[in-house]
Formats: structure tokens, sequence, C-alpha cells
């Protein structure tokens, strides 16, 4: 599955500031909330989709095609963005994300609308999911790897950790989950609400090749996702440490805007800060 | 009906490449033969029901046609939400197996019986709910399953219950089945009370009434031609199952009469498991006897 990753760092720099902007703007004109959740997570997609998965208009419905799994589906808003500036789908769609009648909903459905592989918002599905994806891969002898993005929050759930002992119980080592690490859950610090910590330890002591990195740093990103063989001992976790809002002084780490949608003068200092006007 | 699922699955596994059948750490020695024809096609997922329900749906997504096996409660309740989303919004060809649904772990305690599961389901859109009368009937449910291609619970009793069809029916998801036929009284029986039901009927016709017992297999979709047969022809309809009085066959079969807004010459008499826990041991039988579910206190009332 062969495809041009050959993007240097600035360039998906340039291409996540673009997306962060669309997020600002989908947020504001669809008066949907978990912007600062979605602004988290862009640099992770975009050295998913850049770099790593191989999906374009053409492999997207492929049997064999890698799988990628929002299973934080509040994050929404930035999978359509990536799915959009990937030519997956048109990106004049993500006009009209929220609005009525719109594939695009708040949280991914399911079907009939390519890129995306399962129907998430629900917290503590995706994992399980892409496993069973994985294990009809090793049933029907197709050696796909499947990549499942989970929130520090969602770690709280315990099918999570139902998932975690399996795959490795089962062999399916063609998995990689990664956690976006922005220190949040919807009304708390997710290190006081839960005994998180030591988060790479335990996905480590659960039988994982667990590494954490900069989740906001293109090239330690790229790096992990191709430190990554083609056929793994094991499954991989990587724990990205980011930040809610990143890329927005102004939400940076701040978890109002888990729920607060931007109104226009805010929208247009984001975009004035990410210099995408 | 567990051995007879076990023998047909095994049996179906041969023409369905894409049948898998996933455990919750249940069925000991019961797939054995299984396991030893398909062993790339059986997995143990633990004690953990909910990845289990997942990773089915993410198998079916992928083509696969996978089967979970677990005590009914645990494979409802327990991960009753990714049966909803995984399962049921994706409208994915999963079938969830639920075994010793009603009282039949009754000496078990309440932990293990299941008498919510039909209320639970069948709210879901696109589930199809069936608990079939006896070990054949399971076998041709089953069947039917695999080629329905869509969300289905299939709802199973224990072992060595009574057989009662001696040819084979003509079972079809949705399609009610007349044991025998009778005047008076309409039977409408679901699941593993299918032998009680025909017990309940000899009762009754001692007693000089001409009874019909139907298997009503299919609780979702109701068979709502035979239902309109039945509240036409009979002067009363009884339903019996081992499942609540709150949300299982007879509330079916009560919002569908409801629904018709007319008058029928039947009236309508639920049979079913009363609305508390008990505190104390006992046998399937002598909690159905507790609950009324049982020829003697049905015939009584009728």
């Amino acid at each position: 599955m062969m495809t041009n990753m050959e993007y240097s760092v600035s360039q998906l720099e340039q291409t996540a500031r673009q997306i962060r902007a669309k997020l600002v703007e989908m947020s504001h004109y669809g008066k949907a909330s978990h912007l600062g959740s979605a602004l988290s997570s862009v640099d992770i997609l975009v050295s998913l989709y850049w770099k790593k998965l191989g999906l374009d208009q053409n492999t997207i419905k492929a049997s064999d095609r890698n799988r990628f799994i929002l299973s934080k589906g509040h994050a929404a808003s930035a999978l359509y963005a990536a799915l959009a500036f990937k030519n997956i789908i048109p990106k004049d769609l993500l006009e009209t994300y929220c609005q009525q009648g719109s594939k695009l909903e708040e949280h991914p459905g399911p079907g009939n609308l390519p890129g995306v592989e399962a129907a998430t918002g629900s917290l503590g599905h995706g994992l399980s999911i892409g496993l069973g994806m994985s294990l009809a891969g090793k049933i029907k002898k197709q050696a796909y790897h499947v990549f499942v993005l989970l929130s520090d929050g969602e770690c709280n759930e315990g099918s999570v950790w139902e998932a975690a002992m399996f795959a490795p119980a089962k062999g399916l080592n063609r998995v990689c989950v990664i956690i976006d690490f922005n220190k949040w859950q919807a009304t708390d610090r997710s290190c006081e609400v839960m005994a998180l910590q030591p988060l790479k330890e335990k996905w480590r002591a659960f039988g994982w090749n667990a590494m954490e990195i900069d989740g906001h740093d293109m090239d330690e990103l790229s790096r992990a996702l191709s430190s990554i063989p083609d056929n793994p001992e094991k499954p991989t976790a990587i724990i990205a440490n980011t930040i809610k809002g990143k890329g927005i002084s102004f939400m940076e780490d701040d978890n109002n805007w888990h729920y607060r949608i931007p109104n226009e003068q805010e929208m247009f200092r984001a975009k004035e800060e990410l210099g995408i006007l | 009906m567990r051995n007879a699922f076990a023998k047909e699955l095994t049996l179906l596994a041969e023409k369905h490449p894409e049948l898998v059948l996933l455990t919750g750490d249940m069925g000991n020695r019961l797939f054995n033969e299984y396991k030893q024809k398909f062993p790339d096609r059986f997995y143990n997922c633990g004690v953990a029901e909910a990845n289990m329900q997942s990773v089915a749906a993410g198998m079916a997504m992928c083509g696969l046609r996978p089967v979970t096996y677990s005590i009914a409660s645990f494979n409802t309740l327990r991960c009753f939400e990714q049966i909803k989303i995984d399962v049921c919004y994706h409208n994915l060809p999963v079938i969830i197996v639920g075994v010793g649904s009603g009282l039949s772990y009754a000496e078990l305690g309440p932990t293990h019986q299941s008498c919510e599961d039909i209320a639970m389901l069948r709210t879901l859109p696109g589930m199809t709910v069936i608990a079939p009368g006896d070990a054949v009937e399971v076998k041709f449910a089953l069947k039917a399953a695999v080629e329905w291609g869509k969300p289905v619970y299939l709802r199973l009793g224990k072992k060595n219950e009574p057989v009662v069809h001696d040819t084979d029916p003509d079972f079809t998801i949705g399609k009610a089945i007349t044991i025998k036929k009778g005047k008076d009284i309409c039977l409408l029986s679901t699941g593993n009370v299918l032998p009680l039901a025909l017990d309940t009927a000899n009762l009754l016709e001692n007693k000089g009434k001409s009874v019909t017992v139907v298997s009503m297999h299919t609780i979702k979709p109701l068979d709502e031609h035979a239902l309109e047969n039945a509240f036409l022809n009979y002067s009363c309809v009884a339903t019996i199952e081992e499942h609540s009085l709150r949300g299982g066959l007879g509330s079916a079969v009560a919002e569908w009469l409801i629904d018709q807004n007319r008058t029928y010459p039947a009236k309508l008499t639920r049979f079913g498991c009363k609305d508390v826990f008990l505190h104390a041991s006992g046998g399937q039988n002598n909690i159905r006897t507790l609950f009324n579910i049982d020829p003697e206190s049905i015939a009584q009332s009728l």
C-alpha cells in the first residue's frame, strides 16, 4: 500500500495549523463543544494520516487497509477535518458539520462516511472494536494494522482494561493504541479523578510495548509510529503527552474549552494566532 | 438446549467459514468438537463480556459472523451498551447467545437468573429476539439466525429440557408455531416454558376446555398475524414466560393489543415472574410455583 508519505516536519506542522483553524470554525458555526479535546489530538491525527496509515481515496475501502478508530469520539471534528484535508471526504462537507441532516454528526456515526471505521462517543468501546478487526485480520490472514486513539479520561472505563488484557493473550500485535494524554477529563484533572499514573507502566504490565512521547512534536510522533515493525512481537501503546486546547493560547490547558464554544471574536483571534486567515 | 446449540453450531461452522465462536469463559467441554474442528475460529474471551461484544462487532465489520456465548444475564445486561452501540447501531450480524435464561439456573440465585433480558434487548432498534421452545427449535433458530444477517439475541434454556417437536417444524423468524390446536383458550408460550404450556393445556382439557398452544419463539419482531388470529378466535389468550411480567412477551403482546385500538373477543392474561428478588434457595420448579408459572396455577386461573 504505497502512498507519498515523504512529508517534511514543517509541511505537517502547517497542515496541523490549518486543521486547527478549521476546527475552531467548525465549533463556532456548528455550535459544537469538545473543541479542547479535538485540538489536543490534531498532531497525532496528522502524523497518523500523513505518515503512517497509507489511506487515501483509493485505499480507504480496501479490505486489507490499515484501520484507524477514533475511540474518543467527542473529537469527531478533528477526524472529519483530517479526512477532508487528506481528500478522503470532500472538504466542503466540513461546512455542514453539526448542521441539520449532515452526515458529520457531533459524534461519528456508523457507515456511509469513508474513513469512519466505527461509531464512537460512548467511551471505552473503540479499542475492543479495533481488537475485533485485528482478530478478523488474523483469521483472514491479512496483515493490516489497527490504530486506536483513546483519551486519558477514557481510561477510566473498565472495558479499556479488559481490552488491554485481551490483545496480548490472543497475539493481536498489529494493534497500536495511542492515548491523547491531555491531563484533563470533562470536569477534572484526569490523574486526580482516577489513579491513572503511571500510565506507561500500566500498559507495559498488561503486556504491551509502551512508549511515552511529546504528542505535539511531529518528529517524535513520526518516529514513534515508524518504530512499529510490520510484524511486532507485542501490541504497541503510545502515551502521547498533549495539551488540551493546543495551539490557541487562550484555550491551552483551560478545561472550560471542554464544553465552551468560541464566539466570532474568539474564532478570529484563534485563527490569527494560528496564522490562518 | 445448549447441547443442541453446540451440535448445530459445529455443523453450521462447516458450511460457513465466516462463523466464529466467542465465549465468556463458559461452555466447559460443550464445544470440544467445535474447538477440535475449528481451532482458529474459537476464542475464549474470558470473564469480560463488554470487551467480547465489541470484539464481535469489530469482527463483523470485517465480514465475519461472530457468535458470543455466555450466561444470559452476563451476555446481555452486563454489556448492554456494547450491544446497543457496537452491534445494533452498526446493524451488524452478531448472534448474542444467552444460556440459562429465565429461571434455568434458579438455584444459583438472582445473580444467575435472567428475567430482564427480553425486556432490555427488545428496546434496541434492529435487534431480533428469539427464545426457542425446545432443542429442536434451537437448531432451526440458530440456522435461521446465521442466515438473518442482522443482530440477533438467542435466548436459550439449559440442558435436558423435554423435547416438544417430534418432527421438524416449519421455523421462520417472526412466525409463531402452532403446537396443538383447540377452540377456547390460546396459550402463547415463549422459550423454555413450552413443555409447561403443553402440560397446562392437558390439565385444561381434563376440565373440558379446548386449548391451542403456540410457540412464540420470536418476541421481536412479533408475529402480528398470529396475534390477530388469537385475539379474534378465542375467548382467552394467555402468555406464559420465564421472564419478568414487566417487559417480556406478555408486555409485548399487551403493547400490540392496545395499539390496535379495537375490541377483540379475547381477553389477555399474563403469566411470568413477579417483580421481586427471591432471597431463599430453590430450584426452577419451586420458583415457577412461587410465581404461579406452573400448570396447576395457570389452569386454575384460566
